[in-house]
């Protein structure tokens, strides 16, 4: 049994590393809050860009755009989307364990890696790298993103690879964040069938004008779609470790408390042990000394 | 019967309310939306977004996007939207100059000649609507 010394020794060690986890828990907090908000902003921007797409599915033709280009799949990019930084629990995990199960799945995957762990997980496994991002802001901007989202796409438009995936912790809440798979490119688009996405449309196309055309007007919107997709996901990815970080480090200030407690309460057993055997040597003492 | 817009940056929903008209700078010239308008989905250029409530016009300056007119519901989808209110003139014409000297002082990365071209249209949007706005104000 340790010394009570030693256990008032450790519990001052832990009382450090509780206020280190507490600090780190509230500055999680208040960026977690920011990029909560952010990742909900930026959410309809996405849905309204393919309900507006799936107007323009009558015209998606790979003779207008090279990003409909259906080829047989040899190469699939994928683009991998995690934290600069640990301390976030296994959601970095869960990404790259993700990532490294569809690039099995598909032979000659190559991967873009997006944040610090992302780079050094497929640095070590020595994976084929064509490009690699880190050190993104907290509040992530378009312009920090597209540079992304302009390697993928000249990729696939050069032929280097036949799809390009997202893999990312998607946001749901501050407790849940679930990593998920994202094709980004080619699109493929359905067409509305009735009882779509939109069941309170009336059944029949409406006579969408044009401006200036169709085929104008969808290779805007196309490029729009991979920068905004990538945009989003690196927003998912943001919210997630913010919430995940926070989530961890309030585990570890809780786990930190139920260990003072736990060692605090060993010290005073160790107390009063030292004190009762005190007690019982003067006791002792004294009987012998009245009895001489 | 009003028109109900949505004005959606990546960012930000910037606008969102129930309106009488709305006069956008459609990439082929400028529009304008009435209730009951035939669906419609245009590219849109950089220019004043006009929104016409009970006699009332706001502003604001888009810069590039698109526009989805489907029944009395009008989405836009555009880089960046302000309004006009927020504008900084004077801002908006030191990035001018400073787009214009990196611009024809050269030597620069593809990406970064693209970003000041992208800068400097922003910056000429920026300062047409705002000064417009001025000038009617006074």
């Amino acid at each position: 049994m340790p010394s009570e010394r030693e256990l008032r020794r450790r519990v001052r060690s832990v009382k450090n590393i509780q206020q280190v986890t507490q600090a780190m828990q509230l500055v999680a907090a208040s960026r977690m809050r920011r990029a909560q908000a952010a990742v909900l902003a930026s959410r309809p921007y996405e849905d309204r860009l393919r309900t507006v797409l799936h107007e323009l599915a009558p015209f998606a033709d790979p003779e207008v755009s090279p990003l409909l280009a259906q080829r047989e799949v040899r190469r699939v990019g994928v683009v991998a989307i995690t934290s600069d930084r640990g301390l976030v629990g296994a959601l970095n995990v869960n990404v790259i364990r993700m990532a490294l199960r569809f690039a099995q799945r598909h032979e000659g995957a190559s991967f873009i890696a997006v944040g610090r762990k992302a780079v050094s997980a497929i640095r070590r496994l020595r994976l084929p790298l064509l490009a690699e991002f880190s050190g993104l802001g907290d509040r992530p901007t378009t312009v920090e993103t597209g540079p992304i989202s302009r390697i993928a796409r000249d990729e696939f438009v050069g032929g280097g690879i036949d799809e390009v995936h997202l893999v990312f912790p998607r946001f749901v809440n501050t407790l849940r964040q679930v990593p998920t798979t994202l094709r980004i490119l080619p699109f493929r688009i359905e067409p509305d069938t009735a009882g779509g996405p939109r069941g309170a449309e009336p059944p029949g196309r409406l006579q969408y004008l044009f401006e200036p055309d169709p085929e104008t007007v969808l290779n805007v919107v196309l490029p729009r779609l991979i920068e905004v997709s990538v945009y989003q996901a690196v927003l998912e990815a943001k919210a997630s470790e913010q919430s995940a970080r926070m989530v961890a480090m309030r585990n570890a200030t809780d786990a930190a408390a139920d260990l003072i407690d736990e060692i605090t309460l060993a010290a005073n057993k160790a107390r009063q042990t030292r004190i009762t055997k005190e007690m019982l040597e003067i006791a002792s003492g004294a009987e012998a000394l009245s009895k001489g | 019967m009003p028109i109900h817009i949505e004005v959606i940056t990546p960012e930000r929903k910037v606008y969102e309310d129930d309106v009488d008209m709305v006069i956008a700078p459609g990439s082929e010239g400028y529009l304008g939306i009435l209730p009951h308008h035939a669906p419609l989905l245009t590219a849109l250029g950089g220019g004043e977004f006009r929104v016409k409530k009970g006699g009332v016009e706001e502003v604001l300056a888009v810069y590039g996007g698109f526009m989805d007119v489907r029944g009395d519901r009008v989405v836009v989808l555009t880089e960046a939207a302000e309004h006009v209110e927020e504008i900084d003139v004077a801002g908006a014409q030191e990035a001018r100059e400073r787009a214009q000297q990196a611009i024809r002082t050269g030597g620069l990365s593809a990406a970064d000649e693209a970003r000041a071209r992208v800068s400097l249209e922003r910056a000429l949007v920026r300062i047409r609507v705002g000064q417009r706005r001025r000038r009617r104000s006074e």
